[in-house]
């Protein structure tokens, strides 16, 4: 279908991609110091926000600019759009100070997702560090909601200390569950933290998972990633079952103006996950 | 005996000896339980002995003034708190405390550097294994050095 830069639709509805629609901010909570989840309420026209775990929105704040930000929420609830932002830049700041009321400009969603559909039958092994565990948030959704699909889900997380722990209800109700294993570890701690502490790669060789029939969900810092996907191959899982999301700078979302390339690839098209096969060849290369 | 020998034989670390091998470190075994809260060892004292975790959890921590401890890394079931036993000055680097109830088998690192001394095919091995663990922990501080969860910009 063709598209102009009139239609007013959402771009997943085939409307103008370059257009944010005004989002309500309905609610916002603290996930940190300097982490906050929003809760959003997409315009009644829209029809609700569908989505694929994994993918990405364009959001902006007016008069200020545009940040790629991946969604967090339950696809399964198309009512409500939902967003972990870390205020570290002068768009994240503004958006952490968006209060319940205000508007936000959406545009997406945009990108490839977690293969959640493709890998059913398969042990799930979901590694996450840091803000990255927002991404696989959506995806752990989805896998519990289809749970007699898969094998084992087992989820590894790690942060930097506990204070800095991202989705903690998340974690505490995940972990109450009998059908998933939860792994939690920071990276430095003191007082009266009781759990583990170490960085999350030291959980991959001691997960019990069946290698040869898996599928590995993971998100964080690259350097985090890099050592995962080392682990993950001492483990034997291979190539073309480990799956990453990578992060690069995102402009338009379409993959026209080339920001965010990498090798032959766009992230925001492509990507942001990618088999890793298709990115092994630039992803451990030190220039890219 | 009988049971040690199967725990040693069951613990990643020591899985995979032959059975004369297992024997000698056998001989050097004994079975321990630490209560949530019981110190394994504490920072400066002699390294005599080190510990396969069986069940449980056990902080490798330091103590600061004014901030009290600081974890370092955890130990959980199928893991090794303490390679200072193999490395000369034999002393201990840190403290080991047991987080919940933990269960272990001691081994006694002076017996063990004693039998190596005298089989040096098993020392050999030991060295092998120790160093993975060395090397292991090394890469494990390494990226906690790195703050590898530190800011964007955006």
């Amino acid at each position: 279908m063709e598209t102009t830069h009139t239609d007013a639709r959402p771009a997943a509805a085939g409307g103008n991609p370059w257009l944010s629609r005004p989002y309500l901010v309905r609610k916002k909570s603290r996930e940190t110091a300097d982490t906050f989840t929003l809760e959003l309420t997409p315009p009644a026209e829209d029809g609700g926000f569908i989505f694929k775990p994994g993918q990405f929105n364009m959001l902006y704040t007016f008069g200020i600019g545009e940040i790629p930000i991946s969604i967090s929420g339950d696809p399964a609830k198309p009512e409500t759009l939902t967003h972990t932002v870390r205020a570290v830049g002068a768009v994240s700041r503004a958006i952490a100070g968006l209060k319940p009321g205000s508007r936000l400009g959406i545009r997406g969603p945009y990108g490839a997702g977690w293969p959640v559909t493709d890998i059913t039958g398969r042990d799930v092994v979901i590694i996450a560090g840091g803000i990255g565990l927002a991404p696989l948030r959506p995806a752990v959704h989805y896998l519990l909601a289809h749970r007699g699909e898969y094998g084992k889900i087992i989820l590894v997380y790690g942060a930097r200390t506990p204070a800095d722990i991202v989705h903690r209800k998340d974690l505490e109700k995940w972990r109450s569950r009998f059908d998933i294993e939860v792994l939690v570890t920071v990276d430095r701690a003191t007082g009266d933290w009781q759990g583990n502490v170490g960085v999350v790669t030291t959980f991959i060789g001691g997960l019990r998972f069946d290698p040869s029939s898996c599928a590995a969900l993971v998100c964080g810092p690259e350097i985090m990633m890099r050592f995962t996907v080392m682990g993950l191959r001492e483990r034997q899982v291979a190539d073309n079952s480990i799956f990453i999301s990578m992060e690069r700078n995102m402009k338009c979302g379409v993959g026209l103006c080339g920001h965010c390339q990498v090798g032959p690839s766009f992230v925001c098209k492509d990507g942001p996950v990618y088999r890793l096969t298709d990115m092994k060849d630039v992803f451990i290369k030190r220039e890219m | 005996m009988e049971d040690l020998s199967r725990f040693l034989k069951d613990h990643p670390f020591t899985a995979g000896l032959n059975k004369k091998h297992l024997d000698l470190l056998v001989g050097c075994a004994s079975n321990v339980v630490f209560k949530a809260g019981e110190f394994l060892f504490h920072e400066g004292d002699d390294a005599d002995l080190f510990y396969l975790i069986r069940e449980g959890k056990v902080i490798i921590e330091t103590y600061a003034p004014q901030k009290g401890p600081i974890a370092i890394q955890t130990r959980g079931a199928g893991e090794v708190t303490g390679w200072s036993w193999m490395v000369p000055p034999y002393k201990w680097h840190f403290d080991a405390r047991a987080v919940e109830l933990t269960k272990a088998l001691a081994l006694d690192g002076k017996c063990l550097r004693g039998k190596c001394e005298k089989d040096h095919d098993l020392g050999y091995i030991l060295m092998q294994r120790v160093s993975s663990l060395i090397a292991q922990r090394l890469e494990a501080t390494r990226l906690q050095l790195l703050d590898i969860y530190g800011n964007n910009t955006h």
